[in-house]
């Protein structure tokens, strides 16, 4: 028996049906963390639903802890406990209650660090040292920023409930950015090693949730399309040395195929209804790279033009540059990259001195990886580049 | 149901509006009062006049002392305020945004103290 694995699979649901019973995300968290303590004690072998079992253990401890205290806000949760009191004895965990907290960990009007932070906390069941080790960000401050969401979203009484359907188009993308970025982080850390696998997992369990749960929003279907094809080239993203290996150079039977065929399937259903937004256009270009034994340039570069317009960030223009590279020749390439400008950014540089190479012009390709290795936060990117450079010389 | 107060803040130094758009906004702001007190969610409001015509009552040791002037000597100042009574954050933001544009100035929202009230 695995009271670790439930615990990863369960926590979120659990926590998220006890934020709707009990209106208050502490005492859900706290009866959820009582029910999983009496758990480790009673359970001897797995109950057939452990996630009911949670819940309902989970919603008498905080009966019991609302009786003993009398203050004004106990006896309004108690209220609220009694109110439901006609549901059945016997409460699961209710997949809806997860997509209401995940909107209200993504509400605009909480600090962007914050959603991230909260998400992790209260869905993916991460605790505050975890989550300050996935950003490297010190526990005292992940911990303020929980607080003060929380504290917030209570205050400021930030609703459970999945937004109407007209709130849709403002209230879904903070949902899509969070699970986004913490991929992104997960897969391509800022600082530190390469990569940590359990946001990335996190970050597509979500995904995957969010997916199922609003299979007609196709922004989200495409965000999880995204995700899955990228983590299927994982496996081949690092050498025997732990090296970075080129999209270009990697072993492409090390790519995930069972991933690759799910990703592959959704973006199809996205492309059958002809609704494109941003994450299902890149999801389009990750399909591409995984598609045949090599990649298809122009069809890439059509669809960085047909994503540029939707999502005209420096970071497009960027990759963008790089199929141009391939189906117009490095010189046309550097010339776009002259209008990109993002500060702080090692791979504009980085993409800069490839082209140089490319082009002959060793000296300058010299100066632009000098530049991207003073940039490069983390060491596998850092090794990387450093390699790139000495190979200059030869 | 909750309490907010959506507080219109200004900016001392900021360019003058024309007499045309004040008039503009006057109007639009009584189609939004009426809209709210439609809607059940009007407690109340008002504009205020400028800070220079404020004064600051302190008390110390049971002494009152008058200042003329408003407390903060700050750029941005309270203009005016809806008190307004819905049943969470979403709906007192999307009033925010009708009044922010009625109003042309940015709108805080704001909790009052207290727990909702059914």
């Amino acid at each position: 028996m695995d009271l670790g694995l439930v615990y990863r699979e369960e926590y979120g649901r659990c926590v998220a049906t006890l934020v709707r019973l009990l209106g208050d995300i502490n005492l859900a968290e706290e009866a959820v963390q009582d029910a999983f303590a009496v758990a480790v004690e009673k359970w001897e072998t797995l109950p057939p639903n452990p996630g009911a079992w949670i819940v309902t253990t989970a919603r008498n401890r905080a009966i019991d802890r609302l009786r003993r205290e009398s203050t004004r806000e106990a006896r309004h949760a108690q209220a609220l406990l009694l109110y439901q009191k006609d549901e059945p004895e016997e409460v699961g965990p209710v997949k809806d209650d997860q997509l209401r907290l995940i909107f209200t960990c993504c509400h605009p009007a909480l600090a962007p660090d914050a959603r991230t932070a909260l998400t992790l906390r209260l869905l993916a069941g991460l605790d505050v040292p975890e989550i300050a080790r996935a950003y490297l960000v010190p526990e005292p401050t992940i911990a303020q920023r929980i607080v003060r969401a929380k504290k917030k979203i209570r205050d400021a009484h930030i609703p459970y409930r999945v937004p109407r359907a007209e709130e849709l188009p403002d209230r879904l993308p903070p949902v899509l950015t969070v699970l986004y970025l913490m991929f992104n982080e997960g897969y391509t850390a800022t600082t530190g090693p390469l990569i940590r696998t359990d946001l990335c997992a996190e970050a597509i369990r979500l995904a995957r949730e969010l997916a199922a749960l609003m299979p007609d929003e196709f922004e989200a279907l495409g965000l999880l399309a995204l995700l899955l094809l990228t983590e299927a080239r994982r496996p081949a993203r690092l050498g025997p040395a732990g090296e970075l290996v080129l999209l270009a150079d990697q072993d492409r039977s090390r790519w995930d195929r069972a991933l690759i065929a799910e990703g592959h399937d959704l973006v199809r259903r996205c492309l059958r209804r002809n609704r494109p937004g941003p994450y299902q256009i890149q999801a389009a270009i990750n399909a591409v790279h995984t598609d045949g034994a090599a990649t298809d340039w122009p069809q890439v570069l059509a669809l960085y033009d047909q994503l540029w317009p939707l999502m005209p960030t420096p970071i497009v223009a960027l990759n963008r540059a790089v199929a141009v590279a391939e189906v117009h020749g490095p010189a046309v390439a550097l010339a776009v990259l002259d209008d990109v400008d993002i500060p702080g950014y090692h791979l504009l540089p980085a993409t800069r001195a490839d082209l140089l190479v490319r082009l002959g012009r060793g000296a300058e390709a010299a100066a632009a990886y000098d530049q991207a290795i003073a940039l490069a936060g983390n060491e596998t990117e850092r090794d990387f580049l450093l390699a790139r450079r000495a190979g200059l010389g030869r | 149901m909750k309490q907010y107060m959506l507080a219109v803040h200004s900016v001392a130094g900021a360019p003058t509006r024309s007499d045309e758009d004040t008039q503009i906004a006057y109007a639009q702001t009584d189609k939004v009062n009426n809209e709210l007190q439609a809607a059940g969610a009007w407690v109340f409001g008002g504009g205020l006049l400028p800070p220079e015509s404020a004064t600051v009552v302190r008390v110390d040791d049971g002494r009152a002392t008058m200042t003329d002037g408003p407390f903060a000597e700050t750029k941005e100042q309270l203009g005016g305020f809806w008190v307004i009574r819905c049943a969470d954050l979403d709906e007192a933001l999307a009033w925010a945004e009708k009044c922010a544009q009625a109003c042309m100035e940015p709108v805080e929202v704001r909790p009052f103290q207290g727990l909702p009230e059914n």
